[in-house]
């Protein structure tokens, strides 16, 4: 206990080391929080999620931060739903049909267009639709009537696809149309502008039967949100970029220890009983060096799973007869012969024995800081694998929304926080790592300390 | 023959050990003999490279990969021990009844594990004892051979040279094996602390049921210790003696020039030394091995000398083939 307490504050008197660890020990706890705070089972069906899912968030919108580097901000998404405002919502029954008026004024303070406009609907009848008919209510008080319609149980009407309005407004797309001053007359449609002020919508519906009820929910998309952004399929990206954390820590912990320590015991052993023990396992070795390493993963990726946990295997697999042992090999050479190791011979410690109390402990020095530079060498690995198209298709993890944003046109379309932001928190922990091993090396290799 | 009220503890005859080298086979130990009693200390004499240590690793079975041959019958309370198989012998014999205080014990102590655990490690290996008994088993050792009991807690490279001699002695003792074969056990010491372990070793042979084999080139140190002396030379046993007679006046010429060897304190004489080299074991010339720089050499030294009883001393010299 205590010489970890003292490596540790040999470790830290290196500012690089300590900002390294600082970050791991932030990811760690971060990675057990996210794990807590959003459980595997519901990340996944969020990620997964289809459009019913994420229909409330814009799509491709970038991150909120990028407002405090604008002079003008970009808008943000709001929305209003009837059936939670019940003030926006009054019913009038009379004569066997239901008049129901929903109004949601709101106050646009953009010069910006929003992103998208759209209604959705939910009624509740037996035999006949209810039938709507949608209006808005501009700041200089026109009133245009945007469409009218009869829905069904859900109904969800895009503004911004309606073609019959894009019409009315000359071709101008209507969620930019509806917040246009009309007595301005620009030809160039980069310039339009749209209007500050209070906007009304309106749905006046009618209903046909007694117990029939109808709810509106107004969303009106802007370009930023959440403090990662959104992709192509309206999904939260923080939500990769947090389960990134767990997913790289566990691969690159799990593999790197899977490896060095089978391949520390592998070497032991070979170098311990030597003769053709040893021999196999050299030769073995020597042709695992050869042995295409990134092909062997795209076949196995491509006939037989992509899932993250038979990556895990594969590369631990491949990795276990790598030239490590020959490293190991020969420092347990040197240790075999000290006198002290014949002495536990002597005194009847079996083989294992003296495998696992009298040759690894010495090696542990050497493996630790290995141990640390491999983790991060894991974790970029992963995400290469995502970005050649052998990711776990189900989990979020930051390689595969490297992917997907390269794959969705995120670099010709100027998505860049979708590709840069998991691009820089891989490179923020394999640096930390990285900080971390080399002064562990520094430490534990005495030839690398300064004279 | 160890004398008749004795019961024979440890009963070697003809041990043979070769190793196989580029050039040929190496006779390390070459019919090797000699008899060990209860609470008995024999000393096997003999300069550089004359199979001592080899003859140690003959005894515990610690066999290098070369190994050309390896015979003999070694019985250990009447039991014959080369017979048993390694695991057998593991089990049974290797620390359980015979240990060893290995060469350059200094540095056989694990760099890695605290003095205590290392002591405690035969324990711990041979007696399937918890670490905790055995650490108090370890405490014990340490009083007994003079090291503080508080030092269990230590690591080698924390302790004297002295100190971790006598973790060595006490490594071999914790199991209390009949039989306690010593390497040369002082050699890279000041002469205080060899006396010191010296003085150790004399208290073990009393408090203790141990007997000793000590290796040494040293004549003078080992006298303390000696009941009996056995002098090696060329991989053979030249002549067993009791130390009694041994040091006043030994048989053999060449164990007589060792003991001209030894310089005497403020004595107006010049200590002598053997012409030549000892033989090479690779190809030994047949006969009495020391011929070739026997002052005492004639003709029949080319014949090989038969083992000899001069009144209980065994002499391997054709000077007493009446």
């Amino acid at each position: 206990m205590n010489s970890i307490k003292k490596f540790f504050t040999e470790l830290l008197q290196y500012p690089s080391a300590f900002i390294g660890m600082m970050y791991i020990i932030g990811l760690v706890i971060f990675s057990i929080y996210v794990v807590i705070a959003l459980p595997y089972d519901e990340a996944i069906s969020l990620w997964r999620g289809d459009e019913n899912t994420w229909y409330k968030t814009p799509r491709t919108a970038q991150p909120k931060w990028v407002n405090w580097f604008r002079e003008e901000d970009l808008p943000e998404t709001f929305s209003f739903n009837s059936a939670d405002q019940l003030d926006t919502k009054t019913e009038e029954f009379s004569n066997g049909t239901n008049k129901i008026l929903i109004s949601f004024p709101f106050e646009y303070n953009s010069e910006l267009f929003p992103q998208e406009v759209s209604l959705y609907f939910k009624s509740n009848y037996d035999a006949k639709q209810p039938f709507v008919n949608v209006k808005l209510i501009t700041p200089d008080g026109r009133t245009i009537n945007l469409n009218s319609f009869s829905i069904g149980r859900t109904h969800t009407y895009r503004l911004s696809q309606d073609q019959k309005l894009q019409r009315k407004f000359f071709g101008i797309s209507p969620e930019k149309g509806i917040f246009v001053d009309p007595t301005l007359d620009n030809d160039d449609p980069t310039l339009l502008k749209a209007v500050p002020g209070t906007y009304e919508l309106v749905v006046e519906g009618v209903a046909f039967e007694e117990n029939s009820s109808l709810d509106a929910e107004l969303i009106v998309y802007g370009h930023v949100y959440g403090w990662a952004g959104t992709d192509h399929r309206r999904r939260d990206i923080s939500i990769a970029l947090m389960w990134g954390a767990p997913v790289a820590l566990t691969f690159g912990l799990l593999s790197a220890l899977g490896t060095t320590i089978t391949t520390m015991i592998i070497a032991a052993v070979g170098t311990w009983y030597g003769g053709w023990i040893d021999e196999v396992i050299q030769r073995i070795t020597e042709v695992n060096l050869i042995l295409p390493f990134l092909s062997i993963l795209i076949m196995i990726g491509t006939f037989y799973s992509k899932s993250l946990w038979v990556m895990l295997i594969a590369v631990i697999a491949l990795s276990i007869f790598g030239g490590a042992i020959k490293g190991f090999r020969a420092v347990f050479l040197q240790i075999k012969e000290a006198p002290y190791v014949e002495a536990a011979r002597a005194y009847g410690a079996s083989n294992w024995r003296i495998i696992m109390q009298y040759l690894v402990p010495r090696i542990v020095p050497l493996l630790i800081p290995q141990l640390v530079i491999l983790i991060p060498a894991n974790v970029f690995l992963e995400a290469s694998l995502n970005i050649i198209n052998l990711g776990d298709p189900v989990l979020p993890t930051w390689g595969k929304l490297i992917q997907n944003g390269v794959g969705n046109g995120a670099l010709t379309q100027g998505y860049y926080y979708w590709v840069l932001e998991p691009a820089f928190v891989l490179l923020i922990t394999g640096l930390s790592f990285a900080l971390v091993g080399f002064s562990m090396d520094r430490i534990f290799n005495p030839r690398l300390r300064g004279v | 023959m160890s004398t008749d009220n004795k019961k024979t503890l440890l009963s070697i005859k003809d041990l043979t050990l070769y190793f196989n080298t580029q050039k040929g086979p190496v006779q390390a130990v070459d019919g090797v003999f000699f008899d060990l009693g209860y609470k008995e200390a024999v000393v096997i004499l003999g300069e550089s490279g004359c199979g001592k240590s080899s003859l140690a690793k003959a005894l515990l079975r610690l066999l290098p990969r070369n190994v050309a041959r390896y015979d003999g019958q070694v019985y250990l309370e009447g039991e014959e021990i080369m017979a048993m198989d390694e695991e057998q012998y593991r089990q049974n014999v290797r620390w359980v009844r015979m240990s060893l205080v290995p060469q350059a014990a200094m540095n056989s102590l694990n760099p890695v594990l605290k003095v205590g655990e290392q002591v405690a490690e035969p324990m711990i290996i041979h007696h399937g004892v918890k670490k905790e008994e055995a650490l108090v088993q370890a405490a014990k050792m340490f009083q007994h051979v003079g090291v503080p009991v508080d030092f269990l807690d230590r690591y080698a490279f924390e302790l004297s040279g002295g100190m971790r001699q006598r973790v060595a002695i006490a490594m071999s003792l914790v199991t209390a094996p009949a039989v306690v074969i010593l390497d040369e056990p002082t050699s890279a010491l000041d002469v205080l602390t060899q006396a010191n372990i010296f003085n150790v070793l004399k208290r073990l042979k009393k408090e203790l049921e141990v007997s000793f084999i000590l290796i040494t080139h040293d004549i003078a140190t080992s006298s303390e210790l000696a009941d009996r002396v056995a002098v090696m030379y060329a991989g053979q046993i030249v002549e067993v003696s009791d130390a009694h007679s041994f040091f006043r006046e030994p048989l053999h010429p060449y164990s007589r020039m060792l003991m001209a060897s030894v310089p005497r304190l403020r004595a107006n004489q010049e200590p002598e030394y053997i012409t030549g080299q000892p033989p090479s074991l690779l190809n030994p010339p047949t006969g009495c091995r020391f011929s070739a720089r026997c002052p005492k050499r004639f003709a029949k030294c080319s014949e090989e000398p038969p083992i000899i009883n001069v009144d209980g001393i065994q002499v391997k010299c054709w000077l007493y083939a009446n």
